[in-house]
């Protein structure tokens, strides 16, 4: 018997798998939420904005290593999933995301909620397509789904125009496909490894670089045994975090432009660098010719672009994290490093992490999310994209694979909030924050709406400080302290220079406490540091509804270390007077 | 330096977009891109040349390889391959002229396709540095229009 174009999607969600979608409807796709009105086994969820919608897919997939899934119109529908498909796709997350499109004929006649989403999201999907033929919508599909979770995960987009939607066809959802130009390497060269193993071995100061890639193939496990086999210390990018719990002796920290002081150190001085599912991104690396200049590199990545792109590799690996790294574990035996652990001992104890403040009564980030760390060590946590981002990647110890979501490559603001509910979706007993910024949680802060309606205990912890933190960062350290755009307070009263922060600011709006109660949210304010803990215990309490709080912060702080832009990631900044 | 790669693609729409746009967006240096369908009408051939020193190089083979329409990735650079762009150039040739321009195009191994009063077209067909010596022949007569297919390329041999 023949379906529909819109049924047979159904059926293929269903297939697999597909719990939650994220959505908004519109003109072209109302035939397909008319069948998935009569769909239990689907919950949609209504978003208040697409971009939110891509977002919350992309926290649920993080969070449970499951693919997202979305659903939105035409037109400016797909539009709104643009910054959300991109951020997915710079930090490798599966998602499949179906649009809706004008009916075939009226393509390319610039007709109502048309957009040429396929050709806009071309260079920002792992892969895109539009159905032309109701005959190819089942294997296209399930090609999507192939291609989202397989190899270097990322997200497909699928552009359905409505007409293919309405047609009738064959009811068939193919169990598999075969894409001929698409074979990922999953294992790795086995003379490779050898020479990796080999390489281990001999070196005197190797060092463990640990990117996201080490969580998606779900290696951490393996990872950990390794490590603990070899007791080489270990760096994380930002999206490695969590590879080893950040309590572990041999755990650094994150290296790069806001890394640790021992691991820095430890890249420019090591003689080997191993480095497993990460893209030595300019964050991390700094300047080129200043990173690990004495090191033999390994790198393993499941995508062969990664590899030897920005850093040349001697001894390059393509394979799936997971099953290199349990190759290369019965190969591997301790090497001898005492000197090299002492001199990073040391590094350690010179420039350890400080809070700035500490003792007083004045309330700052890292106290907040110290608090939040002790009190919610299992927790998933998400963060916004500035100083909000490089803080809890400092100060919250994360112990936990797929438990920091961050958007690291695009560095979306806006990200951390949705990705949240989406998180909460998938893991409904855990707790879930959200470390924001005042500037970015007011990028989607619309969808309080979506996590109040659903019931989504999601606790959003404001460092409220009044400012673009990060821009104004960059701006006190190598601008002159002019803060040009950057002060979310500033009138129509203030003078065309600011001469800082002071009493005579305008009152900061929103009131994000009023806000949250204006949504049916839970709103509360903290001012000094002895209200931090109460009132974060109070917000895990509740069961069904957000919590904001607006943690009213030290305006000027800065993220420190810091590495400045341009330079090696040993040339360290650790307060403002060490800004040459 | 110059690159000559010869591609298998998916006949898919939207796939000459995908190998273009990944030129313009990553910065690469695109010089001919031509296409055109095999004996397998789902498989198009696509000869491109580009510029780019070994590492930059190394990089557009594998951001090549990693787009899903592409199904196979040959570099013809260094390859024993036979390498032929055809072009038709249209040139001022007055009558007084012609004689001289015939003897070139003789030589060259051009055909005429069209005289008029005052103009002539020409087709010439070889490697890409025989046309530009041609069109230098010709310049001072007056090139009025030229028209380049681009680079197209086999391998020599049995090896498909």
């Amino acid at each position: 018997m023949k379906i529909t174009g819109s049924e047979l999607l159904v059926k293929a969600l269903i297939a697999e798998g597909v719990q939650h979608l994220f959505g908004f409807p519109g003109g072209v796709v109302i035939p397909i939420f008319d069948t998935l009105y009569s769909a239990p086994q689907i919950k949609v969820v209504l978003t208040r904005h697409e971009q939110g919608a891509v977002h919350a897919a992309d926290g649920y997939a993080r969070s449970t290593g499951r693919t997202g899934v979305c659903l939105v119109t035409s037109g400016p529908g797909a539009t709104n999933t643009v910054t959300g498909i991109a951020t997915a796709n710079f930090d490798s997350v599966p998602i499949v995301c179906f649009t809706g499109q004008v009916s075939r004929d009226m393509i390319g006649n610039d007709a109502f909620q048309e957009a040429d989403i396929v050709g806009i999201t071309r260079p920002i999907t792992k892969h895109n397509y539009l159905v032309l033929e109701r005959a190819d919508l089942g294997r296209i599909i399930k090609e999507a789904f192939t291609l989202a979770a397989s190899g270097r995960p990322g997200p497909v987009l699928v552009d359905l125009p409505v007409d293919v939607v309405r047609e009738l066809g064959d009811p068939e959802y193919p169990e598999s496909v075969s894409i001929r130009g698409y074979n990922p390497v999953y294992r790795g060269h086995a003379g490779q490894i050898r020479k990796a193993a080999q390489a281990l071995r001999k070196a005197r100061r190797p060092l463990f670089y640990a990117g996201g890639g080490i969580h998606i193939a779900g290696a951490v496990e393996t990872f950990r045994k390794i490590v603990q086999k070899t007791g080489v210390p270990v760096v994380s990018s930002l999206m490695g975090i969590g590879s080893l719990p950040g309590d572990h002796p041999l755990d650094l920290g994150m290296l790069g432009m806001h890394g640790t002081y021992q691991s820095n150190m430890a890249v420019t001085h090591c003689d080997l660098l191993f480095a497993v599912g990460t893209r030595f991104d300019d964050r991390a690396t700094g300047d080129l010719s200043k990173f690990a200049p004495e090191a033999t590199i390994v790198h393993v990545d499941i995508d062969p672009v990664s590899i030897s792109r920005n850093v040349a590799v001697e001894i390059p690996i393509v394979g799936d994290a997971l099953q290199v790294l349990e190759q290369l574990e019965p190969l591997l035996e301790p090497p001898s490093i005492d000197g090299w652990l002492r001199t990073i001992q040391e590094w350690r104890r010179e420039h350890p992490l400080t809070v700035s403040n500490q003792g007083s009564s004045l309330l700052t980030p890292e106290k907040i999310i110290q608090a939040i760390c002790k009190l919610y060590p299992q927790a998933i946590v998400c963060t916004e994209v500035g100083q909000n981002q490089m803080w809890t990647a400092l100060f919250y110890t994360f112990r936990h694979s797929r438990s920091l979501l961050t958007s690291g490559g695009l560095g979306t603001m806006g990200y951390g909030f949705p990705a949240a509910i989406g998180a909460q979706m998938g893991n409904p007993g855990r707790t879930v924050i959200d470390i924001a910024g005042d500037g970015s949680i007011q990028m989607n802060i619309q969808e309080l709406a979506t996590a109040v309606h659903n019931g989504l205990p999601v606790i959003v912890a404001i460092l409220n400080n009044g400012y673009l933190g990060m821009v104004r960062q960059w701006q006190q350290l190598f601008y002159k302290r002019r803060y040009s755009s950057s002060c979310l307070m500033t009138g129509a009263d203030c003078p065309p220079q600011c001469p800082g922060p002071g009493e005579t600011c305008p009152v900061y709006t929103p009131d994000f406490v009023k806000l949250a109660e204006a949504y049916g949210a839970v709103g509360m304010r903290v001012r000094r540091p002895e209200e931090i803990e109460p009132a974060l215990t109070e917000a895990g309490k509740s069961r069904n509804r957000p919590v904001f709080i607006d943690f009213i912060v030290e305006r000027e702080l800065n993220v420190f270390p810091m590495v400045a832009p341009g330079a090696g990631i040993s040339e360290m900044i650790f307060s403002e007077e060490g800004r040459k | 330096m110059k690159r000559v790669l010869s591609l298998l693609v998916e006949n898919h729409q939207g796939v000459l977009s995908r190998i273009a746009g990944l030129f313009s967006g990553r910065g690469y240096n695109l010089e001919s891109i031509t296409a055109g369908v095999t004996t397998d009408p789902q498989i198009t051939r696509i000869t491109l040349v580009c510029q780019g020193d070994d590492s930059v190089f190394a990089q557009i083979k594998k951001q090549l390889q990693k787009l899903i329409d592409v199904i196979k990735v040959t570099d013809l650079t260094e390859a024993r391959a036979l390498h032929r762009e055809l072009a038709l150039l249209k040139i001022k040739a007055r009558s007084t002229d012609r004689g001289e321009i015939f003897q070139v195009a003789d030589v060259f191994r051009a055909r005429v396709l069209d005289v008029g009063l005052d103009c002539m077209v020409m087709e010439v067909t070889g490697a890409s540095e025989k046309i530009d010596d041609f069109a230098a022949v010709l310049a001072p007569y007056g090139i009025l229009e030229i028209a380049r297919s681009g680079l197209i390329s086999v391998e020599r041999g049995k090896k498909q």
